[in-house]
């Protein structure tokens, strides 16, 4: 398979076809299959669109659509670990700001960006990742993360796997 | 007053997730009593217990049902919105996370009711951990008989499914998460027809959040009456209350629907951090009007926030001390809006924007005299002009800022700088 071409490994298409069985129209799975396809390809490229949208019978703008208005799925490659800073109203109340800064110095790439290694990619988000109680808070690979300085940035970086 | 803990006595224990513990300590056992009850003798029930919508419209979840057909040639669906995203609050992702049952048997007990046997819960994409915990529940509920084609051991089937949402504020809104339910953007749909009729996959569609389904346990067990007369008037039970901002002890309290906000914020929450005077309140999630310290002993529910011009919406509750700066807190919260804005209605996409840009513009110390005048010209042509919610709850939080701290913005504007910071370094 070439790099611009894209299909799921055997074992995802048996979750494809799992996933299926819960809809009664076909189209109502395009979302657990582009988290699906992202999971196992790390970003949504034209291919994935593409292959997506035939599994699913619905057209390849449409996909497009799709994955150009909800914020979670990648267009382009992402680091190993992605890291999301809230900036919303509780996060700022207690300081996001001093975090979003220390870790853009950190990782040296501006929000939005990949680390030359490829390792991390971050961004400052303005919508409320829903955790205002650990303020202010950041979430990686999945994990929410709070109470932050910029000494457990540090660490947190540290402590994950390359 | 104690915390009066209905729904929210597992928070915290570990061992509380497992099905087993959850059996053991009377789990599905308002399921099962509801089962053996007429339908509409459960519906009855939810009338009786004045619950209403705690996603934030606060509608009476009785009443709600009751606008589905009962006799419909289309399946009916049921579907949970724990897409829980309006700033500041953080209590549904307790529910999923600490209690995952407890939400399964309100859904179990709302199909039948209902006539339900599909039902799908949209969880925003953000909320991976509580996925986990909750598709696991759900395994095993399937795998005890608790879901599945004999509900329990009667003849009732229900399906449960979840579906994870990928970053998209507006699907919280009940149309939006419809449209992304069905694959597609979440673009929220004109009412009427109402979802009770024509919902999920055209069908007739209950939508409800995560925090009313999981009251509907304790309210078939012990009677509607008994959660009516734990509220205030017309607003039944508890209400988990997510509390955050510049206090010492942020968090989520299950406190009976009518608590003032003091109690909340100094007996629960411990004051503000540093002993720092009280200057605002988000009583509601972002779009939820502020409220300024001398209004901090109003009761928390749907209808006294109401008659003062807010909202207890989301119950997510922001504390702001006097440091705070209010242009800020509208920064904020116009950032939040202007990206989240789904972009259908042209009031809503442009107004966003406009206010963001404008209120950047003050922060930066480029404002000009006309702003706020011109800030409120937008806020009141964003009302009532598009299809969904967002522009409205948008609109009504600039104008709480620009109504309450209005010498704020005018000072930034005139003197290119921050008079709270000011004050904050004069004091130190």
């Amino acid at each position: 398979m070439s790099s611009a071409e894209f299909e799921y490994t055997a074992e995802n298409l048996g979750r494809f076809q799992d996933i299926l069985k819960r809809y009664p129209q076909k189209r109502a799975a395009l979302l657990p299959a582009l988290h699906l396809a992202q999971e196992q390809h790390g970003y949504i490229s034209p291919a994935v669109e593409s292959y997506v949208g035939r599994l699913l019978e619905v057209p390849e703008v449409d996909v497009h659509e799709v994955v150009t208005f909800y914020t979670l799925y990648f267009q382009k490659p992402m680091g190993r670990h992605h890291i999301r800073v809230c900036m919303s109203i509780s996060c700022t109340l207690c300081g996001c700001e001093a975090i979003r800064d220390h870790l853009g110095k950190r990782l040296g790439v501006a929000s939005g960006g990949v680390t030359d290694d490829g390792k991390f990619s971050w961004e400052a988000i303005p919508d409320c990742l829903g955790a205002c109680e650990l303020a202010p808070m950041l979430q990686l690979d999945g994990e929410f993360y709070g109470n932050l300085t910029a000494e457990k940035v540090d660490q947190l970086l540290s402590q994950v796997e390359s | 007053m104690p915390i009066l803990k209905l729904i929210s006595e597992d928070f915290g224990n570990e061992n509380a997730r497992g099905l087993k513990w959850y059996r053991d300590h009377g789990g599905y056992e308002g399921a099962i009593k509801a089962m053996g009850m007429d339908p509409a003798k459960v519906t009855e029930e939810v009338t009786i217990s004045n619950l209403r919508g705690l996603g934030g419209a606060g509608f009476p979840a009785g009443k709600k049902w009751s606008f589905v057909p009962k006799d419909s040639k289309l399946p009916k669906y049921l579907t949970v919105n724990a897409d829980e995203a309006e700033p500041g609050t953080f209590k549904d992702r307790y529910i999923l996370e600490w209690d995952p049952h407890r939400l399964i048997e309100g859904i179990i007990i709302c199909s039948w009711a209902v006539g339900i046997h599909t039902a799908y819960i949209y969880i925003r994409g953000e909320y991976v951990r509580p996925y986990g915990i909750l598709q696991a529940a759900i395994d095993e509920a399937y795998a005890a008989g608790i879901l599945g084609d004999r509900v329990l051991g009667n003849d009732f089937s229900l399906n449960l499914y979840v579906h994870r949402g990928a970053g998209a504020y507006i699907c919280g809104e009940e149309t939006g998460l419809l449209q992304s339910l069905e694959g597609k953007k979440g673009w929220p749909r004109l009412k009427p027809p109402f979802p009770a009729l024509v919902g999920l996959f055209n069908a007739p569609t209950v939508i409800n959040n995560v925090e009313t389904l999981s009251h509907l346990r304790n309210i078939i067990l012990k009677g509607g009456k008994w959660f009516a007369d734990i509220g205030s008037e017309r607003n039944g039970g508890t209400r988990l209350f997510a509390l955050s901002g510049r206090v010492k002890r942020p968090g989520v309290y299950e406190l009976p629907m009518g608590t003032p906000m003091r109690e909340l914020i100094y007996e629960h929450g411990g004051g503000m951090i540093g002993d720092r005077a009280l200057k605002a309140i988000i009583p509601g999630g972002a779009s939820a009007p502020v409220l300024t310290a001398d209004e901090v002993d109003i009761p928390m529910d749907f209808d006294n926030l109401a008659k003062v011009g807010s909202m207890l919406g989301s119950a997510g509750i922001i504390a702001m001390d006097e440091d705070v700066c209010m242009v800020k807190t509208l920064h904020r919260i116009a950032d939040f809006f202007a990206h989240e804005s789904c972009g259908q209605c042209t009031p809503c996409r442009e107004g966003t924007g406009w206010v963001y840009r404008v209120v950047s513009r003050i922060l930066a110390g480029k404002g000009s005299a006309d702003d706020l005048k011109n800030l409120m010209s937008i806020a009141n042509f964003m009302t009532g002009t598009s299809i969904c919610a967002l522009s409205d709850g948008a609109s009504m939080a600039y104008r709480g800022i620009l109504k309450k701290f209005p010498n704020e913005i005018e000072y930034h504007v005139k003197n290119k700088q921050c008079d709270v910071e000011e004050a904050r370094l004069a004091r130190v």
